[in-house]
């Protein structure tokens, strides 16, 4: 396929006995964001590392903007960013210095290397900082930096490896609307998270990894549609009534939460469930607090398709 | 690639500079530490046991490649900082000379060790010591030296990177300065239990001692110790060199 950035089929790759890329396919198209969404130990890191050429992977095929990492990982560097996990950073140089020091080793020459720091620094908020150590900066601050290093060359495409992931709500608003920014200048962005909010808010597409592969793939929409769709909260005024309610509200798969003093069912069709509830819980004399149609939870999504219990972080 | 090995090398150098000036309180200090323990051991300890003649003449030498031996912990130190950190990680991303990163690492240790030289030298110098061989055997003397610290400085770069985590150093740390005392920069073989003293001379250390202290024309210096002091060295290279190479590449793994 002509148009994909990113095409993988079959990724391999070993720690000894444990496999943290297990026979894993994906193809990102170019010019889209496409997020890698699982847990902890999923195996999102060992792929973008294998990716960007850090990596070697055991068996595969997989290639980057045409070119495979393996065999010509020359050709990737040339057109690759990666912003990895943990910041990659010089922590005593200086945030000009930084971005300076990696646009010399891209061979832009001194002078564009300046004026590239420059207009990066300026871009992503940190002129006023640029002397500053980095050590000094704050999460927010140091992961914009690293996002400006992955970015000195305008790289065909783009890795973020959990980028707000320790960041506190202003630092992942800072950093979004970063990547937001870049979308719509042809770079194609393929990006991990634990959350799907961050996903849904900037991935065209999400593929759901676990134990290193793919266990679903689509739009948010689709993901969440293939898990059953919207669900009703019906939050009750006395959790002694939860147990008379789960009887006779029209639902099935209720599930209660005593401590939220919450009833929460699949729907699907929403105004019919949504009213049922009300007349039911109305003739029944059942005080609630709130009735609301919402759509599910990642832990929702994830519990569904991989049918255990581990749980996926939820973004407040 | 390889077109851009030199000027990468050059911009791997300059970042240590960049860093140096960032912090010239930290250059400092690794500056003045090696005078400090020249000090102490010739003022406040008062060692020197079975050093004929004035023991300034024999330590200053000693402490020379004692200092250029301990430079393996600096080594290591900067290297397991740069994996931890993730910034090498950035650096093999890159479409830069993959060597770079090791050659500007080398090429900046070895200028802060001609620095740690020029200073101990000059402090020596202000204590009334003198070097009596002549300007030749002066630079020989110093570069019996540099090559012993390239030599440990491809140590450092080997064990940082099997070591891969700050930690490590320490337990370095713990077994760097007992091979480093456990030579004859502090005191002479003689004057040491029997076992002990075939230990130290047998130290790679001991023989760039003894022959810097022949160079300096510093008496009773045994004259033969010239040739293992440089082939001790090569030797270290010829087998850590290459593995510090092949475990950077594999990095990958
Ligand atoms: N260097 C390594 N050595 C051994 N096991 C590793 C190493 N890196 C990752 N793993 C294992 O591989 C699996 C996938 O890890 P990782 O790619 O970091 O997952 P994620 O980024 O999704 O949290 C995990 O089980 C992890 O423990
Ligand atoms: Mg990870």
């Amino acid at each position: 396929m002509a148009d994909a950035a990113i095409t993988v089929e079959g990724a391999e790759k070993r720690y000894g006995d444990k496999k943290a890329l297990d026979g894993l396919d994906l193809r990102v198209a170019r010019g889209t964001v496409h997020g890698v969404l699982g847990p902890n130990g999923a195996g999102k890191t060992t792929l973008v590392r294998v990716l960007s050429t850090l990596l070697r992977p055991d068996g595969g095929r997989i290639e980057v903007a045409g070119h495979d990492v393996v065999r010509e990982a020359y050709a990737v560097r040339l057109r690759i960013g990666l912003l990895g996990q943990h910041a990659a950073l010089d922590e005593e140089l200086g945030g000009r210095q930084n971005l300076e020091l990696f646009g010399r080793l891209h061979h832009l020459g001194a002078k564009r290397a300046r004026a590239r720091a420059g207009e990066l620094l300026e871009r992503f908020g940190l002129s006023d900082t640029g002397r500053k150590a980095v050590r000094q900066y704050s999460g927010g601050m140091r992961r914009r930096l690293d996002l400006a290093a992955s970015l000195i060359t305008e790289p065909e495409v783009l890795f973020l490896d959990e980028p707000t992931t320790g960041l506190d709500p202003r630092g992942r608003a800072e950093v979004w609307d970063s990547v937001r920014s870049l979308v719509g200048g042809g770079t194609t962005v393929l990006l991990t998270t634990q959350y799907l909010e961050e996903a849904d808010q900037l991935a065209d597409r999400i593929s759901v990894v676990d134990a290193g592969r793919v266990i679903a793939e689509g739009t948010a929409d689709e993901l969440k549609a293939e898990t059953g769709g919207d669900r009703i909260d019906v939050v009750l005024r006395d959790a002694g009534q939860l147990g008379a309610a789960v009887a006779l509200l029209p639902l099935t798969g209720v599930t209660a939460d005593v401590d939220r003093r919450l009833l929460s069912a699949p729907v699907t069709d929403r105004m019919e469930a949504l009213s049922g509830v009300v007349r039911a819980l109305q003739e029944a004399g059942i005080e609630a607090e709130d009735v609301a149609l919402r759509r599910p939870t990642l832990d929702e999504v994830f519990l569904h398709l991989t049918g255990d219990d581990r749980s996926v972080k939820e973004t407040a | 690639m390889t077109a851009y090995a030199l000027t990468d090398s050059w911009t791997m150098t300059r970042r240590e500079l960049a860093r140096w000036g960032r912090q010239p309180v930290q250059l400092a200090v690794n500056l003045v530490f090696p005078v400090m323990l020249l000090l102490m051991f010739g003022y406040l300890v008062g060692g020197g046991r079975g050093v004929s003649g004035a023991y300034r003449d024999y330590l200053v030498p000693g402490m020379l490649a004692l200092t250029m031996a301990f430079g393996l912990e600096g080594t290591m130190i900067a290297v397991t900082r740069d994996l931890d950190k993730g910034v090498i990680d950035r650096f093999r991303s890159m479409p830069m000379a993959n060597g770079a990163v090791l050659v500007g690492r080398s090429a900046a240790d070895m200028l802060q060790s001609v620095l740690t030289l020029a200073v101990l030298i000059g402090v020596g110098a202000a204590l009334g010591w003198r070097a009596h061989g002549g300007p030749a055997a002066f630079l020989g003397a110093v570069g019996l030296l540099l090559l012993l610290r390239f030599a440990m400085l491809w140590i450092g770069i080997h064990l940082a990177l099997v070591a891969g985590k700050p930690e490590m150093v320490q337990a370095v740390q713990i077994l760097v300065w007992p091979i480093g005392f456990l030579s004859n920069a502090l005191a002479t073989p003689d004057s040491m239990p029997g076992w002990l003293g075939t230990v130290v001379e047998w130290n790679p250390m001991s023989h760039t001692a003894t022959a810097v202290r022949h160079l300096f024309g510093v008496p009773g210096a045994e004259s033969g110790h010239v040739a293992p002091a440089v082939l001790w060295p090569l030797a270290l290279l010829a087998v850590f060199f290459p593995l510090a190479v092949r475990r950077f590449g594999r990095l990958s793994r």
